[in-house]
């Protein structure tokens, strides 16, 4: 029996189960991940104790959870799904009542031996209890309005939590990835078509209020929207992060100055150099030639995930993976566009790079789900 | 292929659909954010990363060794003298007060340095160093260098400080640098910027102002790489500047010292010239000012002293006052009349001791008058009547083309500042600026060098000079520039009748050694180096009135000092084969046979008595603080 049809037609059982990970997909969080070490040493100017090595043991504690997450069986998950939403909706509650302020926003569990930020935990919570809610329900139903009602109920209340802290960057992701899920469940597209048109209807609320008592955003997000359109009002403020980080990939070149030789960074003309805007250092130490291989693992990811639920005969299964994909791509998507320019500065990291606890441990822990997924897929 | 059951494969289908048209979507942002990836780092890299460079590369100027100045001999009249300072970045030590406290225990630094200090940093912009402390001691050094982590912002600098050695006796040719003012930076179209260095100095006046751009040298410059807070990560590479020119003067510093000693108790000037090539060997004003004292903060006392109406220490009265020249203007009037063919030396002139033109009694110095007179005796008594009657005849546009063949009226060509052209009157210019007509008496006045006629110290003596060697001498003021030899100019022959030049020096010869001319008080005896030959001048600075004349004209010494008359006398010695020629004013003197005449006679047997030792080498391997 080769291994390939042993992968198709039998249920791996006890530590055997290790021969039927998705293998490629694990490699290619470890190799991005090991990106994201080099990166940090170099934004650190050669100092690895600073970033990169509490970043790698991070790294490893988070790859071992994954194993042992990717184990134990996806049906397991799926009934722990209501259950990680309840506890990540009560951290977040948690957050607002006694979390520390950090960077202007409530963000932070202080557990003594780790900083939670429960917004992170949400992402993923949101996606499992949506999955498992469209595996319960029948598929006809999906676009009946009543049984939409729950899932919006669902987004909406830790969107609401989180919007308050304030973290606008996690409320998008969150709505995002929610949403997804909903869109591949079936939901009919002309809910999509109507929730983009009231939207836009929003966006024109948002800009409309502005002054007036009424403002439906903080100063702060409307002031970074606007140096978004047009980072020149404050090239000293809010706009130099972008104006500086344009500078910084575009000095990049076609292949980059070379590793640790990134006059930006050094000179901590970037800000916030090892979190969100670590891809400018990448882009100008690597040039171009590093941001689109690194977009092409990301991508690559995103692949395997698909083709991985696609092929997934569990609905659970096969919307969590997507879901999780989806929220994974929103990472990077909107890091990669607000260093460019073409997003507003939200505070979203880089998934994998960024130097950061939360975001990496929720990170591969997701992906240890969609391992498990994979696995236990029914033959 | 799987094989799915009939429902499963309905099931399957939706999810797949909408799986794919998710991959579509995320497929298509991720292009665009290759494409802007491209964009940015590919067609718009060369312009992000000009904007880099520019981030990080800061350029320091270095500032140049100042050009240094010698005398005839060699000898330094400047100095770069190493000096400390501290000097203090706002931004960088951000409670500025608390480290200007700090500062105080290690420096003697009172609550009013660091009042001050804290207002010009306050003025200033942020990153802009401001200097806090100068003048130091090295241990104050050391002490700032040691206690370095706790002020923030502090920077022990090491500096240039020009330093005039030989004091005072050089000052008015030397001059003085001094801190380049807000003025200085508006009315200059030099936009060298070292001058934008806050302690950066520039020359005021004298050689120091008039050369100040080779004096400067070029700023070098140090590209250093720097981070967002401007602290140096790293020098790229530097760029040498060049020191600034020295400077070689012809003036010798002795008889430079001898002559302002001589001025001693007047408000005077000297000028001692070399006939042969117009070499300025001694060029004085006096009373004269410190140099030094413009380096620091000037005494109320010293500024009142400086600043004397009567005196004026600060103006170099040899290049920068006019006087009438008086009798010494005769030589000017005789050469036109001479050379325009209306007199020989033998004509003679009858002086009754006034002539009367218009109506109007224009009286001789002797008021007996000096009988027939010719040319000769004419210059010898003085004689006021015979040069009235020759102005008369000659006119004054031939007497000021005359004056102009001799330097009056030309704006001499050295390297000093705020130098008179002094005036020599035409009848165009009395139209144009006075918007009257030239009338006789204006003639006659100017017959003996007074009424518009006005001509500075260093004009007599180059007029002098020129008598005396029949060459068009300009004079010279430097030897060395930039260790090349300065140029000698005038070597050709004037324009004027060799006699008749030799006539008015053998007139000029009996001023000194006739035993009854005007300075045959003040001869210089053959053992001195003499016999020279001289004019005595002395120019009315009052009008006197047909009254005042009536009741017997006013002795001079009982006139208050400002309305006395002008002292004059100009020289060359020796009387055959000239070499040196002098010229000597003192204002509100009295007369010039018996003021300047002596001041003069002493200066030129001193001049004579050291000779021509020719000039001095420059140190060759000197040290050159750079900083």
């Amino acid at each position: 029996m080769s291994y390939l049809e042993r992968n198709l037609k039998s249920t791996p059982r006890g530590l055997g189960k290790v021969l039927y990970f998705h293998w490629p997909l694990a490699i290619l969080i470890a190799t991005i991940s090991g990106v994201g070490f080099l990166m940090l040493y170099s934004v650190a100017g050669g100092n690895i104790l600073a970033w990169a090595q509490p970043q790698m043991y991070r790294f490893v504690v988070g790859f071992v959870m994954m194993f042992i997450i990717a184990m134990i069986p996806i049906v397991f998950w799926q009934r722990m799904a209501i259950f990680a939403y309840l506890f990540a909706i009560a951290l977040l509650l948690v957050v607002e009542f006694f979390g520390d302020v950090g960077g202007g926003a409530q963000r932070w569990i202080d557990l003594g031996f780790i900083r939670l930020q429960p917004s992170e935990l949400m992402k993923i919570a949101l996606v499992m209890v949506l999955a498992s809610y469209y595996d319960w329900l029948d598929e006809s139903q999906v676009s009946k309005p009543q049984w939409l009602l729950l899932p919006l109920a669902l987004i909406v209340i830790p969107t609401a939590l989180v919007l308050k802290q304030p973290d606008l960057g996690t409320a998008m992701l969150l709505v995002a990835g929610g949403g997804v899920v909903i869109f591949a469940a079936g939901v009919s597209l002309w809910y999509f078509a109507a929730l983009l048109a009231s939207l836009v209807g929003l966006v024109a609320a948002v800009f409309y209020t502005r002054g007036t008592e009424f403002e439906l955003l903080n100063d702060y997000q409307y002031r970074r929207i606007e140096t978004f359109l047009d980072p020149s009002i404050s090239p000293y403020a809010d706009g130099y992060h972008i104006t500086q980080s344009k500078i910084s990939l575009g000095s990049g070149g076609y292949a980059g100055r070379g590793f640790m030789e990134g006059t930006q960074s050094r000179g901590n003309f970037l800000p916030e150099k090892h979190t969100d805007f670590i891809f400018a250092t990448l882009g100008e130490e690597f040039g171009f030639l590093g941001g689109i291989t690194l977009l092409g693992m990301y991508m690559l990811i995103i692949a395997f995930c698909m083709i991985s639920a696609m092929r997934n005969k569990n609905r659970f299964a096969s919307l969590l993976t997507i879901g999780i994909a989806a929220t994974f791509f929103f990472y990077f998507s909107v890091n990669m566009l607000m260093v460019m320019g073409f997003a507003p500065v939200v505070g979203v990291p880089l998934p994998l790079v960024s130097y950061g606890g939360s975001a990496m441990m929720v990170l591969l822990g997701a992906f240890g789900l969609i391992q498990s997924a994979h696995i236990h897929r029914p033959r | 292929m799987m094989e799915f059951d009939h429902k499963g494969d309905v099931k399957r289908s939706r999810l797949s659909r909408r799986a794919l048209m998710l991959g579509g979507i995320q497929a298509s942002v991720a292009a665009v954010i290759g494409w802007r990836m491209h964009q940015l780092g590919v067609k718009e890299g060369d312009q992000y990363r000009l904007l880099a460079e520019e981030n990080r590369i800061n350029i320091q100027l270095l500032p140049p060794a100042r050009g240094l100045i010698y005398d005839r001999d060699g000898d330094l009249l400047t100095i770069n003298d190493r000096v400390y300072a501290i000097e203090m970045v706002r931004e960088q030590s951000r409670d500025p007060e608390l480290i200007l406290n700090r500062l105080a225990q290690l420096l003697p630094l009172t609550q009013e340095d660091i009042d001050k200090a804290l207002a010009d940093m306050k003025k200033r912009r942020a990153f802009v160093p401001v200097t806090v402390a100068t003048g130091l001691e090295w241990e104050h050094i050391a002490a700032v260098s040691a206690n370095a982590p706790a002020l923030p912002g502090v920077t022990p600098v090491l500096g240039l400080n020009r330093q005039y050695p030989k004091g005072p006796e050089f000052s008015h040719i030397v001059g003085y640098v001094g801190s380049v003012s807000d003025y200085d930076l508006n009315e200059t179209d030099d936009h060298d910027p070292l001058l934008r260095i806050p302690r950066f100095k520039i020359g005021k006046t004298g050689i120091e102002a008039t050369l100040e751009k080779p004096l400067r040298g070029e700023a070098g410059i140090k590209r250093i790489e720097v981070n967002s807070l401007g602290r140096v990560i790293r020098e790229l590479d530097r760029k040498e500047g060049a020191s600034g020119v020295d400077i070689q003067l012809t003036v010798g510093q002795e008889l430079q010292t001898y002559t302002l000693n001589r001025l001693k108790g007047h408000s005077a000037s000297a000028v001692v010239m070399d006939v042969t090539n117009g070499d300025i060997l001694a060029l004085a004003s006096g009373p004269t000012f410190d140099s030094n004292k413009f380096l620091k903060p000037i005494s109320q006392a010293d500024w009142k002293e400086m600043n004397d109406p009567h005196y004026r220490p600060l103006v170099n009265k040899a290049v920068a006052g006019t006087y009438p020249p008086g009798s010494t203007f005769k030589m000017v009037v005789a050469l036109a009349g001479l050379e325009a063919g209306l007199i020989d030396s033998s004509e003679e002139v009858y002086c009754p001791g006034h002539m009367e033109v218009a109506n109007r009694k224009f009286h001789c110095w002797k008021r007996g008058g000096h009988g027939h007179v010719h040319l000769r005796e004419a210059l010898r008594y003085s004689c006021d009547v015979y040069f009235y009657d020759l102005a008369l005849r000659v006119g004054i546009e031939k007497i000021t083309q005359m004056a102009h063949k001799l330097g009056l009226g030309e704006r001499p060509n050295i390297q000093l500042p705020s130098i008179k052209e002094g005036l020599m009157p035409t009848k165009d210019w009395k139209r144009k600026v006075k918007k009257k007509d030239w009338v006789l008496g204006d003639s006659i006045n100017a017959g003996i060098g007074q009424g518009f006629v006005l001509a500075s110290p260093l004009q007599l003596a180059v007029m002098t000079a020129r008598i005396a060697s029949g060459m068009k001498i300009e004079p010279r003021l430097i030897n060395l520039y930039n260790n090349e030899v300065y140029p000698t100019r005038g070597l050709e022959p004037l324009d004027i009748n060799p006699n008749h030049l030799a006539i008015i020096r053998s007139g000029m010869s009996e001023v000194s050694n006739h035993r009854r001319g005007t300075a045959y008080g003040a001869r210089l005896k053959p053992e001195q180096g003499g016999p020279m030959a001289g004019k005595t001048g002395t120019s009315q600075v009052r009008q006197i009135t047909a009254a005042e004349r009536r009741k017997g004209v006013v002795r001079n010494e009982d006139l208050p000092w400002n309305r006395r008359d002008h002292a004059l006398f100009v020289a060359f010695a020796p009387v055959q084969n000239p070499r040196y020629a002098i010229s000597v004013v003192v204002e509100h003197g009295g007369g010039g046979s018996a003021v300047a005449a002596p001041i003069a006679r002493d200066i030129m047997a001193r001049t004579i008595k050291l000779g021509d030792k020719g000039y001095g080498n420059l140190p060759n391997n000197r040290t050159r603080e750079q900083t």
